[in-house]
């Protein structure tokens, strides 16, 4: 797990932070859900680029019933000093088109819908593709994600399925 | 046990790969008493090494040199550095394969009579009879333990084959089972049965799914007559003045670069590989590559027509658990051109993991429409659809000389376009495929395009005339009567069924004629 608590309570952490769209809070050197569940410190992107790139990634994928945190995690790896400029512009951009249709920014669009008419004007971009590429693999291939969707993994150590239900289908 | 023969010494057969072609026939020459040199581009995993993780296992077994695409396939745009979907490893693509084990019918040998003339395909009939090849199939099907054959029962149906069974038996169809599969539905041949375990392409940690790795290869080297050399990349084939092959040169795993001598060098690298290296070893006796006087080697590329459908249902299926392909309708596969199209296919059950499944199901795709069906993951059930696609000369293995692999050789373009008569059978069978979960109360519906190839056929393909293509046969080839093609690659066609039973066949085959003309002193 690369996001991880970071030893404060939840007033003390949201005292830091301000907020950052509906889910997300920012501070100096973090993101935090906003429930302060986990903070993730980000060490050469802008907190708040790294908010807006969490939105971003959950409005290319959106699972109501997965955390903010698998998607911080999925992007967690552009905050090198490799990616970020390449991330820091990308999501200035973002931001430009968000404002270009009349909101202040990109996670202070409010509907979803909104937001995902921005990324269509995108989508083209290297920038678009790269980050929707890197969360195939870096959003579903989380093991602590699996669960979430029912998938079990790994079945060998178990024995696998022939006596735990590989024809427990039972409406068919 | 490894019989280590000499670089010099110029009595031993070569193979170069060690897969369903390969693998066979260096195992089948040794038992004969012929010495073999396999060399093998990969490493060498076991079932103790095989990994139950979708990305993880594709890491360890995949080929993943450069490799280029074009043409109008999706897989093109989809995976431009990843044409096909095949193993670097000892026992090559049979550790990932599913283990489906289907003769050709009758008809299929001879597509081009049968099919009569299709307009931009290049349909030849193959140069053999297709009741010679019933000992064979006996044979290879015997080594595999393949069920539903001799006496080897079926294995049982998993959640995926319920729903898949329901719903052809809904729409009327009749041929529909678990398969004949290379997969042990009871203890056989030192090979474990089937655990359900799932995980079927990432190679089985049962040994329970035949494999080349774990069988021919060992049982080849226990002779004392088959000398294994993984991680040995073969570069060029070389030749003498009379143009008959002398050796070949690869690279070890250190880079360095070896000559081993050669009495027969037999190719089977994979469709792609094959003809690349033939390509990648001409020389001033022979400039447009080796064996390729007809100018055919590389061409003909054939990669089955596939697609998938997968559905989503109100109530859990867990189609991952168990046997992958373990599930067929065959009512399909025969040839009835009042459906719009010649030749066949195949529908049998797919499953893929969450972590392929986002990487396949649309390719990318994103936004609600896509990730609303993985949130259904749990409730979904999947099919694969494998049909005969046209030959035709323009579907092509080329060098690009732009584009180097690590050893500085121009790496392998793969061109490919649909023939219209693989898109009228794909859309045929999209539609079969969408009923057939319809017919059991599917609520939503995906036709998914082509993953990477798995079956790469044709690029040396079987002619009876050499004018027509690049071996005999016999699997040799034309020009040069040392040098063999021992897999895929000599597919005169692609049939509709899984290639790899055709390939164990010929090779078991293959070995016969080589080691009695070898016998007679002709090679």
């Amino acid at each position: 797990m690369t996001a991880s608590k970071k030893g404060l309570t939840r007033r003390q952490l949201l005292s830091r932070s301000v907020a950052a769209g509906a889910s997300l809070v920012v501070g100096s050197g973090f993101v935090a859900g906003n429930s302060a569940t986990w903070a993730m410190g980000v060490d050469h992107l802008q907190p708040a680029t790294m908010a807006t790139l969490i939105q971003m990634a959950r409005d290319i994928y959106p699972h109501d019933h997965v955390a903010d945190e698998f998607y911080a995690i999925a992007v967690k790896g552009y905050d090198s000093a490799d990616s970020a400029p390449m991330i820091e512009a990308g999501i200035a951009a973002l931001d430009t088109a968000a404002q270009g249709k009349g909101h202040a920014s990109y996670v202070d669009t409010g509907w979803e819908r909104d937001r995902v008419d921005i990324l269509r004007g995108i989508e083209n971009s290297g920038f678009f593709q790269t980050i929707r590429g890197g969360l195939v693999t870096g959003l579903y291939n989380q093991k602590d994600v699996w669960p979430l969707f029912g998938y079990e993994g790994e079945s060998f150590s178990k024995g696998g399925y022939l006596d735990r239900g590989f024809d427990d289908i039972n409406w068919i | 046990m490894a019989a280590p023969f000499e670089l010099s010494d110029d009595s031993v057969v070569v193979i170069i790969g060690t897969g369903a072609g390969g693998g066979v026939l260096a195992n089948e020459l040794a038992q004969k008493g012929v010495s073999v040199v396999a060399l093998e581009a990969g490493g060498r995993y076991l079932p103790e090494d095989y990994i139950n993780d979708e990305w993880d296992s594709f890491g360890q077994l995949a080929w993943l040199d450069a490799r280029t695409t074009s043409g109008d396939w999706r897989v093109a745009k989809d995976f431009s550095g990843l044409p096909a979907w095949i193993v670097k490893a000892v026992g090559g693509t049979t550790t990932h394969w599913a283990g489906a084990s289907l003769r050709f019918q009758d008809h299929e040998w001879k597509a081009a009579t049968n099919y009569g003339p299709v307009q931009g395909a290049s349909l030849l009939d193959w140069p053999i009879d297709p009741r010679e090849m019933d000992d064979y199939y006996t044979k290879a099907e015997t080594k595999l333990g393949v069920t539903r054959t001799g006496d080897r029962a079926g294995l049982p149906g998993n959640n995926n084959f319920k729903v898949f069974e329901a719903g052809a038996k809904a729409l009327g169809y009749t041929e529909v089972h678990t398969g004949r599969m290379a997969i042990n539905s009871a203890n056989n041949d030192d090979r474990l049965a089937c655990q359900q375990t799932g995980f079927c392409f990432q190679g089985c940690k049962w040994g329970a799914k035949w494999s080349a790795a774990y069988t021919d290869i060992p049982r080849g080297e226990a002779t004392g007559n088959l000398e294994v050399r993984e991680r040995a990349h073969v570069l060029k084939i070389e030749h003498d003045d009379s143009g008959k092959v002398t050796g070949v040169v690869y690279a070890d795993a250190d880079g360095n670069q070896h000559l081993q001598k050669a009495r027969i060098v037999c190719v089977a690298g994979n469709s792609i590989e094959s003809p690349r290296l033939l390509l990648n070893s001409a020389s001033s006796m022979f400039p447009d590559g080796l064996a390729n006087s007809s100018g055919q080697v590389g061409r003909n590329y054939m990669r089955h027509m596939t697609g998938s459908v997968y559905a989503v249902f109100d109530k859990p299926v867990k189609m991952w658990r168990g046997t992958t392909m373990a599930g067929i309708i065959q009512d399909e596969s025969r040839h009835d051109p009042s459906r719009g199209f010649v030749g066949g296919y195949e529908l049998e059950t797919l499953a893929l993991g969450l972590p392929f499944m986002a990487a396949f199901l649309d390719p990318g795709g994103w936004g609600r429409e896509f990730t609303t069906a993985l949130d259904s993951y749990e409730n979904m059930a999947g099919m694969w659809i494998v049909g005969e696609d046209m030959p035709q000369e323009t579907n092509r293995i080329t060098l690009n000389h732009d584009v180097k692999d690590q050893y500085g050789l121009p790496a392998p373009n793969v061109h490919f376009d649909d023939h219209p008569n693989d898109i009228a059978m794909r859309n045929h069978a999209y539609k079969q495929g969408m009923a057939v979960y319809d017919a059991v109360g599917a609520t939503r519906v995906f036709p998914t395009p082509p993953y990477p190839s798995t079956h790469n056929l044709g690029t040396n393909r079987m002619s009876e005339n050499p004018r027509d293509g690049v071996v005999n046969k016999h699997g040799q080839t034309h020009d040069i009567a040392n040098l063999f093609i021992s897999d895929g690659s000599q597919f005169t066609t692609g049939a509709a069924e899984n290639p790899t039973l055709t390939i164990v066949a010929l090779a078991i085959r293959q070995a016969d004629f080589i080691a009695a003309e070898m016998g007679r002193n002709t090679l």
